[in-house]
């Protein structure tokens, strides 16, 4: 929106990963409610707090519903908003730090529900916003502002945990291309059940890992990212288990499982309950 | 000693572990379908079984209004129940006691029965209950053919069997009112009931704050178990399911206020409920609803605090963290039922006012009123409308809803006006911004909207007193029967009360500015009442008890009367 807002005055840095992310995102909300044949205004977005948060207010073309809420409860919220009006095209999108540190207590209820909503993860490994602090993504022994010594936590492994909750579907990709990374974005939508596409996408500012994921044949590194095999099959977890473990980042979908959502689930017992108007309530409790 | 007049009045305690719920549901049912008005007051440990329990019924030929300040009747199922409930007798009263149990040492006013022996006699173990209930109607002349009439209209569900477990129900009723007439014990007579001439529901607090919210429109309700909340979860869960309408149980109270913000957005009234350590949870997300305007209202059924504090007794201290629960400037808008009759209006009103102002609403109740079963008049749900949420219909773009200073129609997600709900503050469409003018327009608008609200219901008696007494919340029955009383007695004090705290109804504070003092008592160390109504510019006091139990209004009487003195006597209270 902010194009249209001079007083907005929010800025990504230069060639800040999220730029591609906020691409992709754009690509697909539009490609999702033409196909659909469903308004931009059915999408609500819910986003978090830290730079990549900043998308709710940054996203360009038609314009969907917007929450920009407090750090690390995208996912209440978004529960909320589609238990409102199951009809409602849910994306939550946030970062590491909010999604991983502090609103990670909430990734295991929605897997289990199997809320039927989209999460786009920005993952640039460290605290951005408040100017380059460790985050739960980065890795062991880095020095940052706020680990002078290194880092003296592993890093979390998202995959190991999104698998370990029960996400129905887990897609990951990384920033430098959105045309790709807007399909992916598309197939999470269209998954019917929770879904998480993690992407890595880097901060120019103080963990810029552009060159280890793209690799730099120079500088003698080996690229980071790779497409998924043609050959993995995303509705075997075993195998998913083994793509989530291997070393890099793998471009794709790494675990798909179709079963039902909690929106379904709620529709039978909608069906089974036998609704009472308030005063058929009311009398049950006369003298 | 009055045992030859008749009495108003009669208060049985049932003490000890197991029956002590059943026993005191049935009296209290019987009485009211027998036309009497009663009460009942239930404690508990924080645990699944057994543990030391009591509970309380209070029966009176007028409405009642505390759960009784002495105990006429002590039924002991247990020796504890014994040894920590016979100093609360009146001189005269009666124990019964399980002497298949326990045999106290001589205690003249006590005679024993063998609840459970008597119970397998008549044929049904499960009718120790009856047997007891059958010995209290002798002792005040309390009518036993009701009892016998609501044993008959209990067990008869159409069941095979229904017709033994009646029989033996009755038998049981008859041994025990037999064993009391032999004992040669009575207490003053009670007084036939004065039947009311309109409808009565017997509810208890929770479940009229539920009834009334779903009066008022609610859709949505999202809440983690909490005591003594959880009955307000149960009933949701039980009840708001339907098309477009649903209950769920949440993995925290974090979540809970986020979900029912996120519904609220998404068009839903929406609602929460909890204890203390649920609004401390909540409290971020509190402050998120008021900054973004979400219409949602959480319930607060305090228990003692602070911490896990005390689960399971009653307590007014989370005053402070209602009004203020949010870092920044916020002040919620809190209503305070007094009776479990207002908590049916209060669950209503604050779905109403979430709409009316387009905010977070907080409704707070307690322990002693949340499972406290009452007969009253049954509500009129004709003269009880859900306002409807004013939804903006104009241009697909652009449209300003944080703009203009007064509060306009709010975009619901699928229709036009795109917006973002922001936490931060934020410009006219929700973008956030840091200019000094936003934030003056922004916080000006928030609390300006207030005035929306300030007629909420409220009683004043003696508006001419120089002095008045102000409960807040469940203390209204016994301030209000300690006020009668000082009334009767010639003390000249005025009432004044607000069902709804912040903001207060103009005529109220009308009233709180005229007034050279008002006496505020609340279950609470600090007088939190007192307090907020100082800062607020009144000249107010407290009256404070902080021992998790509810006011006693022969208590409340001598510090009334204190306070008054001391006001009178050019002392300062503070």
């Amino acid at each position: 929106m902010s194009d249209r807002n001079a007083e907005y005055d929010f800025k990504w840095c230069p060639g800040c990963g999220d730029f591609g992310v906020k691409r992709a995102l754009e690509w697909a909300m539009q490609t999702y409610s033409e196909e659909t044949e469903t308004p931009m205004a059915d999408t609500v977005m819910v986003a978090g707090i830290g730079c990549s948060g900043n998308m709710v207010h940054l996203v360009e073309g038609e314009q969907p519903f917007g929450i920009h809420g407090i750090h690390g409860r995208t996912l209440p919220v978004a529960f909320g908003v589609k238990q409102a009006r199951p009809q409602t095209n849910t994306i939550i999108v946030a970062g590491d730090g909010d999604f991983l540190s502090i609103g990670a207590e909430h990734i295991g209820p929605a897997a289990q529900r199997n809320v039927d909503m989209t999460c786009v993860i920005m993952d640039n490994g460290v605290y951005g916003l408040t100017k380059g602090q460790a985050s739960p993504t980065t890795i062991f022994g880095t020095q940052t502002s706020s680990t002078p010594f290194g880092k003296l936590e592993a890093a979390v492994k998202p995959f190991e945990q999104y698998l370990a909750h029960g996400v129905s579907f887990i897609g990951s990709h990384y920033s430098s291309r959105p045309r790709d990374l807007a399909k992916l974005i598309g197939e999470a939508m269209n998954h019917k059940g929770f879904s998480i596409v993690h992407v890595q996408s880097p901060c120019t500012t103080y963990n810029d890992t552009f060159d280890l994921l793209k690799g730099n044949k120079k500088a003698g590194i080996a690229p980071l990212v790779y497409a998924i095999p043609e050959d993995h099959d995303p509705s075997d977890k075993e195998q998913a288990e083994k793509l989530a473990r291997a070393p890099g980042v793998p471009l794709g979908v790494i675990y798909k499982e179709d079963r039902p959502t909690l929106e379904d689930r709620q529709a039978e017992v909608r069906v089974k309950a036998r609704s009472r108007t308030p005063q058929e309530m009311l009398d049950t409790y006369a003298v | 000693m009055e045992e030859l007049l008749g009495t108003t009045d009669l208060v049985v305690r049932f003490a000890g572990e197991a029956g002590v719920v059943t026993s005191a549901e049935s009296l209290a049912a019987t009485a009211a379908q027998a036309g009497y008005h009663v009460q009942t007051y239930a404690t508990f440990p924080s645990q699944i079984l057994g543990g030391p329990v009591h509970t309380q019924v209070h029966i009176s030929t007028s409405p009642t209004l505390s759960d009784g300040d002495d105990v006429d009747v002590l039924v002991a199922f247990s020796e504890d129940g014994f040894n920590n409930h016979k100093d609360s007798l009146v001189p005269d009263g009666v124990i019964i006691y399980n002497s298949g149990e326990f045999d106290p040492p001589g205690d003249s006013n006590s005679f024993g029965l063998p609840f459970d022996d008597i119970a397998k006699e008549v044929g049904n173990a499960r009718a120790s209950n009856m047997v007891v209930l059958g010995a209290i109607a002798p002792l005040a002349n309390f009518p036993l053919e009701a009892l016998k009439e609501y044993v008959t209209k209990r067990f008869t569900r159409g069941r095979p069997g229904d017709e033994q477990i009646v029989e033996a129900n009755s038998l049981a009723l008859d041994r025990g009112a037999e064993a009391a007439e032999k004992s040669g014990f009575h207490l003053a007579e009670l007084d036939p009931p004065i039947r009311p001439d309109y409808e009565q529901i017997m509810i208890s607090g929770n479940a009229a704050i539920a009834l009334g919210a779903v009066q008022g429109g609610l859709d949505f309700y999202a809440g983690y178990p909490i005591s003594p909340a959880t009955t307000v979860l149960v009933w949701m869960e039980a009840n708001l399911v339907g098309e477009d309408r649903f209950a769920y149980q949440v993995s925290s109270e974090i979540e809970a206020i986020g979900a029912i913000i996120g519904a609220g957005y998404n068009g839903r009234k929406s609602m929460t409920a909890t204890a203390g350590p649920g609004v401390a949870l909540m409290s971020e997300g509190l402050g998120f609803a008021w900054m973004a305007e979400i219409p949602c209202v959480v319930v607060d059924v305090q228990r003692g605090g602070p911490a896990t504090g005390l689960p399971t007794k009653t307590e007014q201290s989370d005053l402070f963290a209602c009004m203020y629960p949010a870092h920044g400037d916020v002040r919620m808008p809190v209503i305070a039922p007094g009776t479990v009759e207002e908590c049916f209006y209060a669950g209503a009103l604050a779905v109403n006012w979430a709409e009316r102002y387009q905010g977070p609403v907080m409704l707070m109740s307690e322990m002693q009123q949340a499972e406290r079963s009452q007969n009253i008049p049954k509500p009129d749900l004709s003269k009880v409308t859900a306002a409807g949420r004013e939804v903006y219909k104009g241009d697909m773009n652009g449209y300003q809803r944080y703009e203009p200073d007064e509060m306009g129609p709010m975009p619901l997600p699928g229709g036009p006006g795109a917006y973002v709900a922001n936490a931060s503050e934020h410009d006219g469409i929700g973008d956030s911004t840091h200019l000094p003018i936003r934030h003056i327009r922004g916080t000006e608008r928030r609390f300006g909207k207030l005035k929306l609200l300030n007629d909420g219901p409220h009683e004043i008696e003696n508006p001419d007193a120089a002095i008045a007494v102000m409960p807040w919340g469940g203390s209204k029955g016994p301030v209000r029967e300690a006020y009668l009383q000082l009334q009767e007695e010639g003390v000249d004090i005025g009432w004044l009360y607000s069902m709804t705290l912040h903001p207060l109804p103009e005529a109220i504070s009308e009233q709180l500015n005229k007034k050279e003092i008002v006496i505020v008592p609340e279950l609470n160390y600090q007088g939190q009442w007192s307090r907020l109504l100082r800062a607020d510019g009144y000249r107010a006091t407290s009256i404070t008890q902080y021992t998790g139990l509810p006011f006693k209004v022969g208590f409340l009487v001598e510090e009334i009367k204190q306070a008054v003195a001391a006001h009178k006597g050019g002392k300062v209270l503070v």
